[in-house]
């Protein structure tokens, strides 16, 4: 081993502190992934290794539904904030700055902003006159919430990653008598994908993480994954959670890695 | 600027706001827009059974302060509404405060490594970072809970002979919050440290300036925007939690965002709810104003 002379960039006690800062971040998660394989019913003391808390899960007609619902929360929020980020995106980057964009940044990114529970609210009260106007109860309602959160999370990798194309290929295909639908369709498209595809996976997860919007938008018998959790949680407290927590949480990290390898810098 | 030129700048700014469109109209109608109807509903008067009555009134804002005694026909400081604003503020604070002690060495522990293995580090701080909120709440409960991981560990070990009863009080909240929020201070603090010129340090102890002072002296001056960036990225959705209260605090020690939830759905008082989250929206954002101002003092003054 190399002598441990003195490095300048060492601070007494620092590594030991964000070595110890890992490990507390990380075993709570690990310990919640352990118990969920747990034979016994405790989620204290192991009692071997079982799979029938997902088997509970996946018998239970109510987790089955709520996966259902989450899912299609998430697909459809994800694709339709997608394509309103990538059309806000292309409306915002590589041109003059023009009068506005200042307000059309504020109002992309306003959803990181408020506090979840203001905006919660404010939807309750909105959507309850718009139930009460037409009488329709259905999941648009949740549909519309997740899109309008999820826009800002779409919107910064598709607007990092053009910011970082430069023109001169969409020049070159205008100058070769492309027109501006064949130029996007053919060029500034597929050079976009890598972005378009990191925004879809993270405005997905952002959405199918949400409890606290769709606490408050939902109508009866409309849970989704998370709000089940939390109103389990009022009940006792079985590893069944665990198992639940533990799938999301495999979506979760699988999601991420793609996103980082679709986002990572190739020198 | 040729008259043509002119119209093609009108014309690319035209585009601009047709692309953008969409997005906004979206934003309007199901998360801007609907701040509105709060502040509206704010001003009207409660009805008993929930819901509102559309006459105006100023109660509401009142009664975040004031409450009536019949008795005495006379407004009285409403003292369980402040004591709940006291405790999101200093548990707000104290989070704060803890991961930015928690969070400054790892951020420097990551930002020193060798570059190659800088990205994987930052990756293990991210997957906390946007992994479920409840998720981790959950996790984190188990460990502190009466029949908990910590619990069974401290009593096998002869360390207490009762379990510690710490859900359900503030440190659990604290604990909760700082546990979850630590990602949120890490990540910034990383971005301002990795531009730190290690030279600097060198130059500091050239003049025998001793590690603390070094510290104190250079470092900690040197990365104070990203210091006040962590801080209000941990402050401002600490102050409107309502997961992990709700969930380690249980009913007791609500925080603000849980009392809204009160006002609204138990149906107590919606022009109080109301009221409340204009409030809440109203710190936030001064808090974010203050973030704003300062970073570009900053970047202007040639730091950032």
């Amino acid at each position: 081993m190399a002598e441990r002379g003195f490095q300048i960039s060492r601070l007494p006690g620092f590594a030991t502190m964000a070595v110890a800062a890992f490990v507390l971040l990380y075993l709570p998660i690990v310990t919640l992934v352990i118990f969920s394989f747990n034979a016994s019913n405790s989620v204290a003391v192991w009692g071997g290794f079982s799979l029938h808390w997902y088997g509970d899960a996946w018998a239970n007609q109510a987790v089955k539904d709520a996966t259902v619902r989450s899912l299609v929360i998430g697909v459809s929020a994800s694709v339709l904030s997608t394509t309103l980020a990538t059309l806000a995106a292309l409306g915002t980057t590589r041109r003059r700055a023009y009068r506005g964009q200042t307000l059309i940044y504020v109002m992309i990114n306003q959803p990181l902003m408020v506090p979840e529970v203001v905006t919660a609210v404010a939807l309750m009260i909105f959507f309850g006159i718009i139930k009460v106007a037409t009488g329709y109860q259905g999941l648009g309602y949740l549909i519309a919430a997740h899109t309008a959160f999820c826009i800002p999370f779409a919107y910064l990798p598709i607007r990092a990653r053009l910011e970082s194309m430069d023109l001169s290929l969409e020049t070159a295909a205008a100058d070769l008598y492309a027109t501006p639908w064949q130029t996007f369709r053919r060029v500034t498209l597929p050079l976009l994908a890598p972005g378009i595809m990191a925004g879809a996976m993270l405005s997905f997860v952002i959405s199918l993480d949400d409890v606290v919007i769709t606490e408050f938008v939902k109508s009866g018998g409309q849970d989704t994954l998370p709000t089940y959790m939390l109103g389990q949680l009022r009940r006792a407290f079985t590893p069944e959670v665990n198992a639940i927590s533990t799938m999301l949480l495999g979506v979760t990290v699988v999601l991420l890695t793609a996103f980082f390898l679709l986002t990572r810098k190739r020198d | 600027m040729s008259p043509a030129e002119e119209q093609a700048l009108r014309a690319s700014a035209r585009n601009g706001w047709l692309l953008s469109l969409p997005a906004l109209v979206v934003l309007a109608l199901a998360a801007s827009g609907p701040l509105l109807i709060v502040v509206y509903y704010s001003f009207l008067t409660a009805n008993d059974t929930g819901g509102v009555i559309r006459q105006f009134s100023i109660e509401g804002w009142r009664s975040i302060f004031l409450s009536y005694d019949i008795f005495e026909d006379r407004y009285t400081l409403a003292d369980a509404h402040l004591k709940i604003f006291w405790r999101s503020v200093w548990l707000s604070l104290t989070t704060t405060a803890l991961t930015f002690v928690i969070g400054f060495p790892t951020a420097w522990f990551i930002a020193t490594r060798p570059p190659s293995q800088r990205a994987l580090w930052l990756f293990l701080i991210t997957i906390p970072f946007w992994t479920n909120l409840l998720i981790r709440t959950f996790a984190i409960n188990e460990v502190i809970r009466n029949e908990g991981i910590l619990n069974t560990t401290l009593l096998w070990l002869g360390v207490i002979s009762e379990p510690l009863r710490i859900v359900y009080t503030e440190t659990a909240v604290l604990i909760g919050m700082t546990y979850v929020y630590l990602p949120l201070m890490v990540l910034p603090l990383y971005a301002t440290i990795e531009r730190f010129d290690m030279r600097l340090l060198e130059a500091a102890y050239d003049l025998y300036a001793s590690r603390w002072t070094t510290l104190r002296r250079v470092i900690l001056p040197i990365v104070k925007p990203g210091i006040i960036a962590g801080s209000i990225l941990v402050f401002v959705p600490s102050l409107g939690a309502y997961v992990t209260p709700r969930i380690l605090g249980g009913g007791k020690k609500m925080m603000i965002g849980n009392f809204i939830e009160l006002q609204f759905l138990q149906g107590r008082n919606w022009p109080l709810g109301a009221a409340l989250s204009v409030l809440l929206l109203i710190i936030v954002m001064a808090a974010l104003l203050v973030y704003v101002r300062v970073a570009n003092r900053d970047r202007s003054a040639g730091h950032g």
